[in-house]
């Protein structure tokens, strides 16, 4: 069936709150809003305001609360709305939802679903474009998901909520018009594992989230070039999936890492380190990486655009990596 | 919030006077114990003790029931050992042991127990009432007639998470008791350094939340005051306030060299200890001889030198378990989670 990505999250959302009543969703303008990118809407109506719950702007006070929740046995979706806006309630995240596990002893578990916007590409400027899914993916305690597809934003949700650990999952704003189809019958996915986008033999190009469809347009371009990229998504990044990044590495001998985050201390720079240690000698050149420049993300467009990863870096990217061929 | 042990409380039965100053001779104990093992550097870290608060925790936690839950500070060995929580269990957790409630992983600030639903030792000030206001929520859509107490200091009263707090409680009328004891320093600060408006009862009103002020040195004025607030949160009345007016009788932590308040003043309120005041109420009123007191200090005394025995006998956990606990572990189905 005919879907976007926006109603493919929305479906997702639908069937959890009718299979477990232990579901709610709770955030700002959830509910009689609709959502602030339209994700619950109609939501409201059809499980009314105890399960489509609007929040005052309290984002530390209603993660917590989600957290509290989640110890007292309900299954929440807490909704943030966008990254930028989750330091406000990074303390509950990181203090308290990625450490209670631990400093109990085992004892209290967290099973707690948080999706927000990230990401840049809409004139926003630098209070509402940020992505920080790495800095989360550096949190021990916490799962860091990141759908780019259709299937994934349908069906990762269901999954997450099975996670007796408290989960995070990103939602870029570019892609929640993305159109596309969606199998009649789709539902929950695995959460734990890299997925080959494109198969390709001569590089690999390493993405997730936002930059999955570009990095798929540079991978088009390529092949008209003559280079057969393979372009792998991430879906997890943390835990990362390190047999299917040096699997891949080990096939092609080449790697372009994309990623919407700055280049300093990223997910980025996680990645080519995990390749450098244990795939070395499989290397015939060095790690390459494609990021955003290294400024708050700029309101004007020519800026924006500027300062973000786009098809022709990385298929500058992609060349240099295999002209360092021998 | 001064003179005599308060009249309102009404007539003591004997039994029960007895048994609220066995708890706070028991917390009292546990702490002095705690001072004494820190300087023998059998516990390290950061160690807050209550001493001079004994009758907040005692007063109130007594009012609950066991499926309730409790939500507290890094000051809260008292509150755990109240709650249900062993005195070996606590000690052996500072000693940083296995048989440690949180496996000597939490320490002093972060002690948890699941079997007496009691969630930490929260040592970020004011981040836990986050956490109460969720149990609430979860309790009033399960529709459960559970209460959620949570402590915190007056130094919380300055964060946004105490504001955001009371305001999800008071407009999702949750189930929540929320507790300030007001020990009238933040480490160092004084309340009235620290807040434009130091009626903190106060505050809570203006989020439409019952709150009363309650002398925190009269353990019977704040058990009849408790009694009440969580009858009416349990019977549906949404969240309630307790200001408990009390005084900390020792440094902040065991790195605290008090040079924010002069020993005049710590005289003063050392004079109004809750343990005295009820002790010296009860003799004054037959209803307390000698050889009661004797025994109920052997009591305690007993209890603490029993969890310093276990303590002392603990285990390390294995070094191969570093990580464990970070992720639950393979089999863990989010149904059973703490609920």
């Amino acid at each position: 069936m005919k879907s976007s990505y926006r109603e493919a999250l929305r479906a997702g959302i639908r069937d959890a709150l009718q299979r477990d009543d232990r579901v709610f969703l709770m955030g700002e303008d959830v509910g009689a809003y609709g959502g602030s990118f339209a994700v619950s809407l109609g939501l409201l109506e059809e499980f009314g305001p105890e399960r489509i719950r609007d929040t005052p702007l309290s984002e530390s006070g209603f993660v917590g609360a989600g957290i509290g929740a989640a110890l007292g046995g309900m299954r929440p979706i807490v909704e943030i709305m966008t990254v930028n806006f989750s330091l406000l309630a990074l303390d509950q995240i990181v203090n308290n939802a990625a450490s209670l596990l631990h400093m109990s002893g085992g004892q209290f578990h967290v099973p707690l679903v948080i999706r927000m916007t990230t990401g840049a590409g809409r004139q926003l400027g630098a209070q509402h474009s940020h992505s920080l899914e790495g800095w989360y993916a550096h949190i021990p305690g916490l799962r860091i998901l990141t759908p780019a597809t259709l299937e994934d934003a349908r069906g990762m949700l269901w999954t997450a909520l099975q996670d007796p650990d408290p989960v995070l999952i990103f939602e870029h704003g570019s892609l929640y018009n993305v159109p596309g189809e969606l199998a009649d019958d789709a539902g929950a996915v695995d959460i734990t594992s890299a997925a080959i986008r494109r198969p390709g033999a001569d590089v690999t190009l390493i993405t997730y989230g936002g930059t999955l469809p570009l990095t798929l347009e540079a991978a088009g371009q390529l092949a008209g070039e003559g280079i057969d990229a393979e372009v792998l998504d991430l879906r997890t990044l943390r835990p990362l999936d390190d047999a299917a990044i040096l699997a891949s590495v080990a096939r092609t001998h080449r790697a372009v890492v994309v990623d919407e985050g700055w280049r300093s201390g990223s997910i980025s720079a996680e990645i080519s380190a995990r390749i450098s240690e244990h795939a070395f000698f499989e290397l015939d050149a060095p790690v390459g990486r494609v990021c955003s420049s290294e400024v708050p993300i700029p309101y004007s467009k020519h800026l924006e655009l500027a300062a973000l990863p786009s098809v022709e870096r990385v298929v500058a990217a992609s060349r240099e990596a295999v002209g360092a061929r021998g | 919030m001064t003179g005599p042990m308060a009249a309102a409380a009404g007539p003591l039965d004997p039994a029960h006077g007895r048994h609220l100053l066995l708890q706070m001779l028991r917390v009292r104990r546990l702490e002095e114990k705690c001072v004494e093992l820190y300087s023998a550097a059998k516990i390290r870290g950061f160690l807050h003790v209550y001493i001079g608060e004994e009758a907040v925790a005692a007063g109130v936690l007594g009012t609950l029931a066991p499926e309730d839950a409790v939500v507290a500070t890094y000051r809260e060995h008292g509150h755990a050992l109240l709650r249900g929580v062993s005195a070996g269990s606590i000690l052996a957790e500072m000693y940083g042991f296995v048989e440690g409630c949180c496996r000597g992983r939490g320490g002093s600030m972060h002690l948890f127990d699941a079997a007496t639903r009691f969630y930490g030792g929260n040592a970020i000030v004011a981040g836990g009432l986050p956490l109460a206001v969720g149990l609430a929520l979860a309790d009033k859509l399960a529709g459960r007639p559970r209460v959620t107490v949570c402590f915190f200091g007056e130094g919380a009263v300055a964060e946004g998470e105490f504001h955001e707090s009371l305001n999800l409680a008071a407009l999702w009328q949750l189930p929540v008791l929320f507790c300030c004891e007001n020990n009238l320093y933040a480490m160092g600060t004084a309340l009235g350094r620290s807040e434009s408006q130091t009626d903190i009862a106060l505050k809570a009103a203006g989020y439409e939340i019952a709150a009363w002020a309650v002398d925190g040195m009269d353990v019977l004025a704040v058990e009849e005051t408790a009694r009440r607030a969580v009858d009416a949160v349990r019977a549906g009345g949404g969240p309630h306030f307790l200001e408990l007016r009390t005084y900390r009788f020792r440094a902040h932590s065991m790195f605290d060299p008090e040079r924010y308040r002069d020993k005049a003043e710590v005289a003063k309120w050392l004079e109004r200890d809750p343990i005295t005041l009820l002790r010296s109420a009860m003799e004054a009123a037959g209803q307390l001889t000698h050889g009661d007191w004797q025994q109920l200090q052997a009591d305690a005394e007993a209890e603490v030198e029993a969890g310093v025995e276990l303590a002392e006998a603990g285990t390390p956990e294995p070094l191969e378990d570093l990580t464990r606990f970070v992720y639950s572990e393979p089999g863990t189905r989010s149904e059973g989670a703490g609920s």
